[in-house]
């Protein structure tokens, strides 16, 4: 019995939910980060599932998809990583109960 | 008869598959891979402890003393003895080291180094996994070595660690780019990145003499320099090896191991180094081609290894002649020279493809790489760094 | 494709991201996101799409993690211990998996095995890129050109 696209969808789904998880209920900025990375490794997943098993038209839309998302994905951490630096040096600390002034 | 040598490896696994004949596929596919893994492993443990008594004894011949000779037969059984002083020391893992990661560091970085040499071709038909994207894979699965070094250095709660784990991040992830950047000219004139098709496309000989391998053109001479520098870096090697620095920082990340796991990272060094130089062959020079047509009735894994020796000679002849460079000289190193040069070597790549592949190309693409080197000499000011020491005080 | 190895990444993903998610020391928890990474880098190689698992590797693990570490380093007065999770978005998450999931069961559509494909190779991946989506290839080069240079003025120390 070979997996369905079914069987894809919800383990996609389900690493979607745990990087929820983590990006909701964690207080350092740091762990809210993963957590936003892990939904967007999902979603790839999610992508080249779909692609799989759907009719393959000729540009592999798909996989297009997935390697753009992986690019911003990239380009998305490295800012947010810079932005909790700077944060960082302001306030002396990564939790993100902390942030609730506008300085400067 | 000279064929049937030559796939000797081959026919020995088919043979040993042939007993299977008839169990499901999976089986095996699995049992191919599992061949394949064993025989690799085999014969690169066994180079890796040869080469380490041979390092130490031309390094000693470099510096007019004998090697180790007491062991063996010119103390080639030196390994052995080493192998058994690590086996039997006590493992010390420091009391408020992170233990799993104190583990996991060594084991991950010797899984990394093992696993890139899996899609080097290493004869005809003898690579152990053609992917479509081997070269992709190659880095891939180096690049999980810095995470590795990282996790070494943090697990060990200890600043030497930490601080040699962090400059050896530094300086693998400035040179990652070189690295990938010399590749890319040889990528794009073949026009793919599964390693069997790079070594297929250095075939031919011209005038039944001269091979057609990447490194004698200018592109590939000179970004075969830089692919080679790059791999002494991303080794660790001197004179790059500010990360293990015996004079300054102990032992860098590797401070807090002893017994089996610093046998392990010792290895993993190693096999690092294997991996990259069975890269090196294969993109620039030829793979498991003969260098003439009349020399072909060599079996091409013997080809492979004589060019492999060689890279590795080269390898240890620097480690005894150049001093250490200091952590900033490495980085001016990498991005203010090697990333420039690089992207011309893919520039003159394009200019020889374009201009024919022949003698003009040829010339084309040395004026391009001659003139953005003297471009880049002049703009470094290199004439008044690289300068005889003038001592104004001492004399 | 073979459900037992389906099976057995499945396993290994899930419970990484579960630990990347639930673990307290900071740096535990980075490392388990880096082997859930290679868990779904995994799944493409099984599914066929092995360019896009290399690239997977190479970008999230290569980079992205040692970002994270090196943060991780750089900014570490409390990261010994965190308070662990907050309970409160366990129900959130929980009631996101189910909606979805409950989509997913009774779209009768998405119940199919795989079809066979040719290979994809990365030859046609870089046709594609080069030819038909030529345009957004350059727009995500300059993308990834201001964020490293926006990265770098972020943390940049001004001289006082």
């Amino acid at each position: 019995m070979t997996p369905t696209l079914q069987v894809f969808l919800i383990v996609s789904a389900a690493l979607f939910s745990i990087g929820l998880l983590a990006a909701l209920s964690r207080r350092h900025a740091i762990f809210i980060l993963i957590g936003i990375e892990m939904m967007l490794a999902a979603a790839n997943l999610n992508f080249i599932a779909f692609w799989r098993f759907g009719p393959q038209h000729q540009p592999p839309v798909g996989v297009m998809i997935a390697l753009f998302s992986i690019a911003i994905a990239a380009a998305e951490a490295a800012v947010g990583l810079a932005i909790v630096i700077a944060v960082y040096r302001h306030y002396r600390s990564t939790n993100v109960d902390e942030f609730n002034q506008l300085r400067g | 008869m000279s064929k049937s040598i030559d796939q000797i490896f081959v026919s020995a696994k088919h043979w040993l598959l042939s007993w299977l004949d008839g169990s499901p596929s999976w089986l095996i596919q699995i049992t191919s891979s599992l061949i394949s893994i064993f025989a690799l492993l085999a014969v690169f443990l066994t180079l890796f402890a040869l080469m380490s008594v041979l390092e130490r004894k031309i390094l000693a011949r470099i510096q007019n003393r004998y090697g180790p000779n007491r062991v063996g037969p010119f103390g080639l059984f030196q390994p052995v003895a080493d192998g058994i002083k690590m086996l039997i020391k006590e493992d010390i893992v420091p009391a408020r080291a992170d233990k799993s990661l104190h583990f996991l560091a060594p084991i991950l970085i010797a899984a990394a180094a093992i696993l890139a040499l899996g899609v080097i071709p290493y004869g005809r038909n003898m690579a152990p996994f053609a992917i479509d994207g081997g070269i992709l894979f190659f880095f891939a699965v180096g690049s999980t070595t810095e995470l590795a070094v990282f996790m070494a250095g943090w697990g060990s709660n200890n600043k030497f660690s930490m601080l040699g784990a962090m400059r050896a991040i530094a300086q693998m992830f400035s040179y990652e780019l070189p690295l990938l950047v010399t590749v890319l000219p040889v990528v794009m004139v073949v026009g793919s990145l599964s390693p069997d098709r790079i070594v297929a496309a250095q075939a031919e000989y011209t005038y039944g003499f001269a091979p057609r391998w990447f490194v004698f053109t200018p592109w590939g001479a000179a970004a075969f320099l830089l692919f080679f520098v790059s791999g002494l870096v991303e080794s660790n090697r001197t004179p790059f090896d500010v990360p293990e620095g015996e004079s300054e920082i102990v032992a860098g990340h590797m401070t807090e191991y002893s017994g089996f796991k610093y046998a392990t990272f010792f290895m993993a060094e190693y096999i690092g180094m294997f991996a990259i130089s069975g890269l090196g062959v294969t993109l620039f020079l030829g793979g498991w081609h003969a260098p003439a047509r009349a020399l072909e009735f060599v079996p091409s894994y013997l080809w492979f290894l004589g060019k492999l020796s060689v890279l590795l000679l080269v390898y240890v002849w620097v480690r005894g002649t150049l001093p250490r460079m200091r952590i900033d000289q490495i980085m001016n190193l990498a991005w203010k020279f090697m990333l420039p040069m690089a992207f011309t070597c893919v520039i003159a790549a394009a200019v020889w493809h374009y201009a024919g592949r022949g003698l003009r190309g040829w010339l084309w693409s040395l004026i391009v790489i001659a003139s953005v080197y003297i471009v880049l000499s002049i703009v470094l000011d290199t004439r008044r760094k690289f300068a005889p020491r003038v001592y104004r005080f001492a004399e | 494709m073979n459900t037992g190895a389906f099976i057995v990444i499945a396993i290994v993903t899930l419970s990484a991201a579960m630990a990347a998610a639930t673990l307290r020391k900071l740096m535990h928890a980075a490392l388990s996101f880096a082997l859930a990474v290679i868990g779904i880098a995994a799944f493409f190689f099984l599914i066929g799409a092995e360019f896009v698992g290399l690239a997977l590797v190479f970008i999230y693990i290569g980079a992205v993690a040692v970002l994270i570490v090196f943060t991780i380093l750089l900014t570490r007065r409390d990261v010994q211990r965190d308070r662990g999770l907050n309970w409160s978005g366990v129900p959130i998450a929980a009631s996101v998996f189910a909606g979805l999931t409950w989509s997913i069961l009774n779209t009768q559509s998405t119940a199919i095995v795989a079809p066979h494909i040719r290979a994809l190779t990365v030859k046609q991946i870089g046709q594609t890129l080069m030819t038909t989506y030529v345009w957004p290839m350059q727009c995500v080069g300059l993308l990834l050109t201001a964020a490293l240079i926006g990265a770098l003025l972020l943390v940049i120390e001004e001289k006082p």
